[in-house]
Parts: structure tokens; sequence; C-alpha cells
């Protein structure tokens, strides 16, 4: 009787019921997408503070003095020491290697090209092909610095080819497609770079044409890396030293930005790896910022849909008045009367809920893809939390309603008049 | 007559009317506080992207030092909207000839605009120094005094604190401006300047420091301002979403509730047109009352907002949202039709009932 009861009052009223179930599809939906772009949206803007540029910075472990003014370098480049370039690779060899975005190593040399002394020619990776073990992979200031602009085309890793900097190349009066000759070789300009920084001052150009320049193959000055990280806590401000077994598991298994500094320094032998504070500890609090306004948005957003889903709910019984009172009639308690308008609401909610956490679930993947070009997946297990929310709310949104249909005199009800 | 049937309405089902006046107040609140939001938080956020420093620098030109009157000029175009730091640099070398960068510049202005120099004491004296990481090892590994020679002239500093920062900042020694040039007499030939406001404000600064300093060459810092760029671009779009997809459930909530209020009183339209009321009056009765609850809820609901967004503005980005009365009339427009849609709609299919059906309860 009770389950022909429900059956019937779903075929029968429809319009009703579609009414109900689109406010929760709605409601759900909505509440869905916004609980896993919220949950999400940290990763997101994390990868997208990538493009500050590198935030740990390798130097060779007994390093002289950087001599550097508004990016000048002032070095003497027999100074000081270097990090060995086939160590490199080694990188991606770390625990945390999937959480680095690029690297590019620097070489710094002093040239005179015709016309200009004591520039600055940089040798670096553009997208360079690497392997560790099977693992092939390419990485270079593409990939870590893109705010780097080239009009004309990037320089093979493997050629003699190099990029003028803007400022340099309108001084020289060069443009793409000439030759200049570096020290006594002749190099062809593919490009010319704009970067709003030193670098317009500068000629950059593969590693190995700065490195035969100095005349020590394989030597690197200096190694970008860029990682993402998670924010810096008290723990992660903690002395790797003075840490024990499972604490420095933790530590070294958290993807701090220390932690990942103490990695590199463990992959390249004689080297020491720092922060670079600028663009590593402001991450931190942009990011939390951008978390803390979603998760109240989402909140927002959550109480919007409660409030939906419940008011629909509401109106869907008020509606029912005439029914109660007929039940009441007939000598139904108010006990099983509510327990009608319960499983309906119940079967109502998990339908509902269901299509909406689809839907919602398909909309996180939209605003995911169109706006981060990354898809924002949502998880499993926030389906039966999502359910729950759908059938408590709605449970609410009943419950007033049916008290007060059944606190109603059944002969009003009845008549009509409410 | 008209007027009175509306009050009557709203004093007699104080119950109903309460509830969808509630519905419309916390759809309004909800909206108006995501408005507010969105249009605000840009702004909140490129506060916060002010910690990463200079995004304009001024340098002097072919290795000159700035007129004298640089600071001044720039501070003028500012206007107080920006840290603007002067910054000296000379080569000198240690007691060991060694070189090191020397750098003199105005401490206190350096501490608002590199908040993420890791200090361990700034220097209050004359003679103080902040000597980086790397280069303390090398000029002071005990945190004694030292002497520096430039040109001929030495200079004995007290390292009070150490700087470090993991870029070429490690590498340097920094001292007040004023002991920079009594000792050198070398003027500041770059100021690092953190200019508030969006990308454009940013553009319009460097368009006018550059007809006030022709002198001198203005770089805006791309890697800042491309950045910025494009994390606030992503988040002001998901917020976008997001704040739709809100107002979109708010307005469903208000639908709901205000059609169901609508239903509900069927039997007095059907009374009404019983009567031989015409079914414009009614109509416009129903529609009437409708649009006033929205209004009334809209208002109400438009200072509960405000609160709110302030509220949010508080707890995430320790400054209040500033109330954005503009919103006011959009809020106001929008509940008022959402409102019209939920009356007409019932009413359109009440008229197509005979009210001998309502009246009969069926």
């Amino acid at each position: 009787m009770f389950l022909r009861l429900v059956y019937e009052s779903f075929r029968r009223q429809k319009r009703r019921k579609l009414l109900a179930g689109a406010a929760i599809i709605l409601g759900v939906g909505v509440a869905t997408a916004m609980i896993a772009v919220a949950t999400d949206i940290g990763d997101k803007v994390n990868r997208e503070l990538r493009t500050f540029g590198a935030n740990l910075v390798v130097t060779p472990q007994e390093d002289t003095l950087d001599l550097q003014i508004a990016g000048v370098d002032l070095k003497a480049p027999s100074d000081g020491a270097y990090l060995d370039e086939g160590d490199l690779p080694k990188i991606h060899g770390m625990y945390w290697h999937n959480n680095i975005v690029g690297f590019a190593p620097v070489l710094p040399v002093v040239v005179n090209v015709g016309g200009a002394t004591n520039v600055t020619l940089l040798g670096t990776y553009f997208s360079k092909d690497l392997s560790f073990g099977r693992e092939e992979f390419q990485t270079g200031v593409r990939a870590i610095y893109p705010w780097w602009k080239v009009s004309g085309a990037w320089p093979g890793d493997d050629s003699q080819d190099v990029l003028l900097g803007e400022r340099l190349a309108a001084g020289l009066g060069r443009k793409t497609g000439d030759e200049i000759d570096i020290g006594s070789q002749a190099h062809r300009v593919v490009g010319v770079l704009s970067t709003g920084g030193v670098e317009d001052d500068q000629i950059v150009a593969p590693l190995a044409v700065a490195q035969s320049i100095l005349g020590r193959p394989g030597a690197v000055r200096r190694l970008y890396v860029s990682a993402v990280t998670k924010p810096e806590d008290a723990f992660a401000r903690r002395d790797p030293k003075s840490l024990r077994g499972p604490e420095f598991d933790r530590w070294y298994c958290s993807p701090y930005v220390q932690s990942i500094a103490y990695q590199l320094q463990e992959s390249i032998p004689h080297s020491h790896a720092e922060q670079i504070r600028q663009v590593a500890q402001n991450e931190g609090t942009v990011l939390a910022r951008i978390k803390g306004l979603m998760l109240l948005i989402a909140l927002a957003a959550l109480l919007a849909a409660a409030l939906a889903v419940s008011a629909a709910m509401a109106t869907a019984l008020f509606e029912r008045r005439g029914e109660v009172g007929l039940m009441r009639a007939l000598g139904a308690g108010s006990v099983s009367i509510a327990a009608i308008f319960f499983a309906e609401a119940l079967l109502l909610a998990v339908l509902g809920g269901s299509v909406g956490f689809a839907g919602g679930a398909m909309l996180a993947r939209m605003v995911g893809r169109s706006i981060f070009d990354s898809q924002i997946t949502v998880d499993v297990v926030l389906f039966p939390i999502v359910i729950a929310i759908a059938v408590l709310v709605s449970f609410a949104g009943s419950a007033l309603a049916i008290r007060r249909a059944v606190q109603f005199d059944p002969v009003y009800a009845l008549r009509g008049e409410a | 007559m008209f007027l009175r049937m509306l009050v009557r309405a709203a004093v007699l089902r104080r119950g109903r009317a309460a509830a969808a006046l509630l519905a419309m107040m916390v759809a309004a609140a909800v909206t108006t506080a995501m408005l507010n939001l969105y249009v605000d938080v840009q702004a909140k956020l490129h506060n916060e992207f002010r910690n990463y420093g200079a995004n304009v620098i001024v340098l002097a030109k072919n290795g000159q030092s700035l007129p004298g009157h640089a600071l001044q000029t720039i501070d003028s175009v500012l206007g107080g909207n920006g840290v603007a730091v002067p910054f000296a640099y000379v080569v000198a070398r240690t007691v060991d000839g060694q070189p090191v960068v020397v750098s003199g510049t105005d401490l206190d202005q350096v501490r608002k605009l590199d908040r993420w120099w890791s200090v361990t004491a700034w220097p209050i004296r004359e003679e103080d120094a902040l000597v980086g990481t790397r280069a303390a090892a090398l000029v002071a590994p005990q945190g004694q005094a030292f002497d520096l020679s430039f040109h001929g002239r030495t200079v004995r500093l007290n390292p009070v604190g150490t700087v470090r920062t993991g870029s070429s900042e490690d590498s340097r020694i920094y001292l007040s401006l004023s002991e920079f040039e009594n000792w050198t007499g070398v003027k500041p030939s770059t100021v690092e300047i953190a200019a508030a406001g969006s990308a454009e404000e940013v553009d319009a600064t460097v368009q006018r420091l550059a007809q006030a300093l022709p002198e001198a060459e203005i770089r805006p810092v791309r890697q800042i301002m491309e950045g910025e760029a494009r994390v606030l671009g992503k988040t002001h779009r998901t917020l976008l979403v997001c704040v739709l997809l809100i107002i979109l459930t708010a307005a469903l909530c208000v639908l709901s509730t205000l059609m169901g209020w609508v239903f509900d009183r069927r039997r007095d339209f059907a009374i009404m047109k019983a009567l031989g009321a015409s079914e414009r009056l009614i109509g416009g009765f129903f529609v009437t009352e409708a649009a006033v609850l929205g209004a009334v809820g809209a208002v109400v609901g438009f200072g509960i907002g405000v609160a709110i967004a302030a509220w949010i503005g508080r707890v995430n980005f320790h400054a209040p949202v500033v109330p954005r009365f503009a919103v006011l009339p959009e809020v106001l427009a929008g509940s008022i039709a959402v409102a019209l849609v939920a009356s007409i709609l019932p009413v359109t299919l009440l008229r197509l009932v005979q009210p001998a059906t309502i009246l009969r309860g069926e």
C-alpha cells in the first residue's frame, strides 16, 4: 500500500514532481560543480603561478660572489665554480620530478659583437631533448619563462643560431636573418627576443655555443628550476637535519620548496639549491587568498542551492494539502503520512541528485577545460556526500510543510480552504 | 481599493507572504554579495600581487646616474599609489681585494617593497649594513665589523643583519643611501617601483613616468605583469562562472517560491473573477503584488548582501569590500523581473481555468 501510494503519486503528478526534481537537479548540479571547482582551484592556480618563472636556483657549492648590477654580470668568466651539464637529467630521477615544470641551465659569457663590447651572451636550453633512463623529456626556458617572446624563430638547441635581445638588436641595427660575428665565428640571428628584463640587452644562445666560447664543455653557471610546490608552513621551515625518522620522511615527501631544494642538492653533486624567495614566498599568499575566496563563494552557492531545493519541496507540498486532508479523513496517522512524503522526497532527492551530480561533474569539467586548459575531475567520494546533503535538504524543506499540512484540520483542507 | 487589497493580502497571509519575501531577500542578498565581490575582487587581488615587488623599473641610460629630482618626480607621478625605492650600486673591494657589490638604498622603503626578503635584523644606525647571506660568509663570517674600499676611500661597516632572497641580493651589501653617497659619491641609478592598480593603470603610470623623466628608461617588469594578468584573468573567469551559477540558483529559488505563493491563492483569483473583476485587474493585482514583494526583498537583501561581501572581504583579504551602490539598480531590476515572471506564469495558467472549478476545490 505504502509503495503503491508513492508510485502512484509519481505516476499521476508528473508536473509537480518534474518541477521539484528540476530544482533538485539544478541545486545539486551547482553544488557539485562549485565544490569541485573550489577544491581543485588551488592546484590549478598553483600551476598558473608557475608563469612567474623559476622558484628555485641551483648554484655550485663553492661559488664566488655574484657581481650582478641591474642584471649585468661583472664577474670574470674564469671566476668561480661550475655545475656539470651531464648531471642535469638526474633531476628527472627525483622523488618529486613530476612537480618539476621545467628547468633551464644558464652560462653567461662576455663577448664582443661587431661594434659593441662587453655584451653578455647567455647560453641556455630553449627546449632541449633530454633523456633519463628510458624517459625522454624536453625542457628549457620556453617551459619556465612563458613571458619570453620571440619575433622570428626559436633557435635549435644543437644549432649555432642565436637570439638577440630587442634593445641590443636595435642598438646594433641587426634584425632576424642577419649574421653576426661573435669572437671569430659567424652566427645566424634567427629571432629577436623580448622579455622586458635584462635579456633584452643580451644575446641568448644554445648552451653549447656559450660553452665553446668559454672553452669549458659541460659547464653550467646556474640552474633555474620551476616546481609546483605546497605553500610553506612551520613544518616546512624546520631544518631537515633536526628531523628524525618518520618526521623526516614526511618532510621529504611533501612538495615544500625546501624539500625540493634538498632533493635537487641530492641529485646534483656539489650543488647548493635555494628558493627564489620573490617567487616562492608569494605563491602561498596569493594561493591562500584565491582558495579562501572560492571556498566562501562555494559556501554561498551551497546555501543558495539548499534554499532553492527546500523552497521547491515546500512549494510542492503546500499544493497537496487536500491529499493530506483526505488521508487524515480516511484515518491515516501523522507518522504514516509523513513517512509517505519523506519517502517521496528521498526518491526525488536520490534521482534528481544523481542526475544533478552528473551534470555538475560535466559543468566542472567544462569550466576546467575552458578556463584552465586542464580537467577538473570530480571525486567519486563526493557522490554519497552530495546525495546525503540533497536528501537532508529536501527533508528539511518538506518537514515544515508536512507538519503544517498534518496539523491542518482535514475538513478545511478537503473543502479547499487554506 | 486596489491598494487596500494589496495591503490586506500581505497582512492577512503573513506566513506565506513572509516566506516569499524571505526567499526574495536571501536571493537578492546572495546576488548583491556576489556582484560586489566580483567587482571588487580584482582590486583586492592586485593588492596581493604587489607583494611580488616592483612591476616597473626606472633605469638611468648608459650606466649614468639618475638626475637628483628623479625620485621626487616619480613620487609625484605615483601620487601615493605605489612605493618607489632608489638603488645605487658600486663594486667595492674587501680587505683581501675581493670584489663585492654594495648598494645604497632607502631600507625602510625596501622593507615595504620587497616583503619576501628574509632579514634577521634591519639596520637602524647610519654605519649599520645589511649583508647578503653569501656576502656575509666572505666579509664578516663572525659578524664582526668590516672594511670596504672604493676608489681609495675606506669605510667601516657594522653588519647588524643578513638578508636571504635566493637571488643576486644574497651576494650584496646594503647601506643607507646617505651613508653610501658620503662614502662613494655615487647617486642612484635605478628606482624600483611597485605601482598599484590594474594592468591598464600600471600602463598609464608607465606612460606618465616616461613623459616626466625623458632622460631615463622606464621598463615594466613583464615577468610580474604577465604572471599577474594570467592568474587574475583565470581567477576572474572562474569567479564569473560561479557568480552566474549562484545567481541562477537564487533566481530559481525565488521563482519556485513565488509561483507556489500565487498558485496557492487561486481561490482569491477565482472569487475575484466570480465577483466580476476583469482579468486585467486581477492580473494587475497579482503582478503588482509580486513586483512590490520583489522590490522590498531586493532593497533589504541588498543591505544584507553588502554586509556579507564586507565580511568576506574582511575574512579573506583583511580589507572590507567597499559597497557598490551601482549594483543596486541591477539587483532591483533583476528581482522585480524574476518576481514578474514568477507571477505572470501562474496567472496565465489560472486564466484558462473556470472559476467554478477552482472554487469547488479541484
